[in-house]
């Protein structure tokens, strides 16, 4: 069984408008968004800016009121605000983008990862601050660390205090909210180990957020590339770089720029067919309104989005 | 060598932090030739946007020295009013994010049309019109005539930044430098920013400064790169050579540290980029991150060192680098 199961979801912002103030139209924000997640594997939701993934997350979680659909977690339905009660809370955990404006800078590394412990389970001082410090060896912090405020740490350092409060509740479920999109390389590669090795060791299970499709292939299983609220195509790591079926997903694998310089010129020529095909068959693949068309099975593990004839 | 454009000779930028001066560029020479992309790359806090500040003139309170020659004009020397006159005219920057660098309240045409205004006030108005929708066209806005009415905010971060790039080749520069360039934007507009920018160093003839931390970014776009750690230049190189052949610790682990085909393991840098003030100021400044190799390896004050035509390395402990993952029995593969 998935530990995480997402059928049919749907957010939808309302567009308030004339003089009354009445809802003239709504912003798909999420259009019909199916996936499971199995326990253990990391899931990677990639879209450019605007396509609802970090929405998906959100609502998954309850931070977004859901339209319609349903989530399923650990075979209990958690669709609604009032079934996501503490229980539930507690075993999906968020980590978030910028690691400078999600810690509050007014607490102390000890109350910032501590606040879930209070919230749910009833430890004494010393219990307490004995698990903020198994968490701080366990994230690579010095014991130290509990007195500081979160300016006295670098942008990796404070992800990591992030992480930590993220698992301070030993959640099964993890939503990544673009966690190294603020960070540079070498701690971004710092960050991503670390995820992946606090993954083995606890058994967690990612939904990964993200832009950065090289950062994508590097940590996930499967992947979902999105496009304006819908699924444009689904599939395990190899289905979508080495056979990528629906012209968005090529358009995106194209664009990402070449670590090799000697390919540089086949590269441009590469990226400009593709960006070309893209033009030309925008018509083919997308509808009127220029949304994706619904998945169909190109193989067992791998769905695209082409067009009804297709 | 009248390929020369920029010409940058031990130049340091130091702030002041309480009471005395930290230097954020220390001692860094630098030549940009005509219709070249020179790549400089590095963290946050290598100095890198500050060199580019440097040579704009464009920090109040730094102390500069050293010479930064565009041409024959010393820019270090120059007075408000010779850089005003530079500035937007031969030599013009792309700034990092589109949203702060626009004015909000002004309409994108009166925007790019007002560096016309100062730098060739003897146009027409109607000259100036089609110049600016020529550029709008340029840098490949759709429906131009529409978008010249309209506000910043209207546009979209992709739009906005070729709006801000359409404001800096204005005046046909000779130099231009771009921080940072599409780091705020979606891959797909990534890649169409970065085949205008190489399709204008083509056309104008001009020197690009592209600075960067994304390494695919430069491997794409630069003909030269330097690396840049803690205010000095550790490694130049042409863009071959230094992807091929890297040899400063500092530039192997930055390549390393990229997610790239088969890798298990992401090589992660010990320890933190060192703020301004607590910079080590003598010997190897990358040393403290590498602790696992011998401390005879370092020079005592490193300095470049040609290594091949072209290619400089800072200090001599290339020679004896290897990743602590590999061992020591890597030594011989990482320097070959």
């Amino acid at each position: 069984m998935a530990l995480l199961e997402v059928r049919d979801l749907k957010v939808h912002f309302p567009i308030k408008g004339g003089i009354l103030n009445r809802t003239v139209g709504h912003i798909k924000a999420v259009d019909g968004v199916n996936f499971s997640i199995e326990q253990g594997k990391t899931y990677g939701l990639v879209g450019e800016s605007g396509s609802g993934k970090s929405t998906t997350g959100k609502a998954i979680i309850g931070l977004e009121q859901i339209t319609e659909g349903q989530v399923i977690f650990n075979g209990e339905d958690i669709t609604s605000i009032k079934n996501k009660t503490k229980d539930i809370r507690k075993d999906i955990q968020m980590i978030f983008q910028d690691p400078y404006s999600s810690l509050n800078p007014r607490k102390r590394v000890l109350d910032i990862i501590a606040e879930p412990l209070r919230n749910y389970e009833k430890l004494t001082k010393n219990e307490e601050k004995q698990r903020v410090y198994e968490l701080l060896e366990l994230v690579g912090l010095t014991p130290e660390s509990i007195w500081k405020f979160p300016h006295q740490f670098s942008g990796g350092q404070r992800q990591r205090i992030g992480v930590a409060r993220a698992i301070a509740l030993k959640p099964k479920l993890i939503i990544a909210d673009e966690p190294v999109s603020a960070l540079d390389v070498s701690v971004q590669a710092q960050v991503l180990n670390f995820m992946q090795d606090i993954q083995k060791e606890l058994g967690l299970t990612y939904l990964f957020i993200s832009h950065d499709l090289g950062v994508v292939k590097h940590m996930c299983d499967e992947i979902a590339i999105m496009y304006r609220g819908r699924y444009v195509e689904q599939g395990t790591k190899d289905d979508i770089f080495e056979n990528p079926q629906h012209i968005y997903t090529k358009r995106l694998i194209a664009a990402i720029p070449d670590v090799n310089p000697r390919n540089r010129d086949k590269h441009y020529v590469f990226r400009q067919e593709v960006k070309k095909e893209y033009e030309q068959a925008y018509d083919e693949y997308f509808d009127a309104e220029g949304l994706a068309f619904g998945l169909k099975d190109i193989s067992d593990t791998h769905r695209v989005a082409l067009p009804e004839r297709g | 060598m009248s390929n020369r454009l920029l010409e940058i000779e031990n130049l340091t930028t130091s702030f002041r932090i309480g009471d005395g001066y930290y230097a954020a560029v220390d001692n860094v020479s630098l030549t940009v030739n005509r219709n070249e992309v020179l790549g400089i790359v590095g963290e946050s806090g290598s100095g890198k946007s500050a060199l580019a500040f440097s040579i704009m003139r464009l920090h109040n309170r730094a102390k500069i020295e050293g010479k930064i020659n565009l041409e024959d004009t010393d820019l270090v020397k120059a007075s408000t009013n010779e850089l005003n006159k530079l500035r937007g005219d031969s030599l013009s920057m792309i700034f990092q994010d589109p949203l702060t660098a626009l004015n909000p309240l002004m309409e994108i045409g009166a925007q790019i049309g007002e560096t016309l205004v100062l730098h060739r006030p003897q146009m027409s108005k109607k000259q100036r019109y089609d110049r600016v929708i020529e550029l709008l066209n340029l840098v490949g806005i759709p429906r131009p005539e529409h978008v010249y009415q309209q506000y910043p905010h209207e546009l979209s971060g992709g739009m906005r930044q070729r709006v801000v790039i359409a404001i800096a080749i204005a005046n046909k520069p000779q130099l231009l430098i771009a921080d940072e360039p599409t780091t705020a934007l979606d891959v797909t507009i990534q890649a169409q920013i970065l085949d205008l920018i190489h399709k204008l160093k083509e056309e104008m003839d001009a020197g690009i400064i592209l600075i960067t931390h994304d390494l695919g970014v430069v491997a794409e776009m630069a003909d030269r790169v330097a690396v840049m750690y803690a205010g000095e230049i550790v490694e130049v190189a042409e863009v071959h050579t230094l992807f091929e052949n890297p040899l400063h610790p500092y530039t192997r682990s930055l390549l390393n540290s990229v997610p790239t085909e088969g890798q298990d393991k992401l090589h992660v840098i010990q320890g933190i980029v060192p703020s301004l003030k607590n910079l080590p100021r003598t010997g190897c400044r990358f040393a403290a991150r590498i602790p696992w190799i011998d401390e005879s390896a370092h020079e005592e004050n490193p300095v470049l060192h040609e290594v091949s035509p072209g290619h400089y390395v800072r200090c001599t402990c290339h020679s004896k680098f290897y990743f602590p993952e590999e061992g020591k029995e890597g030594e011989a593969n990482g320097a070959s």
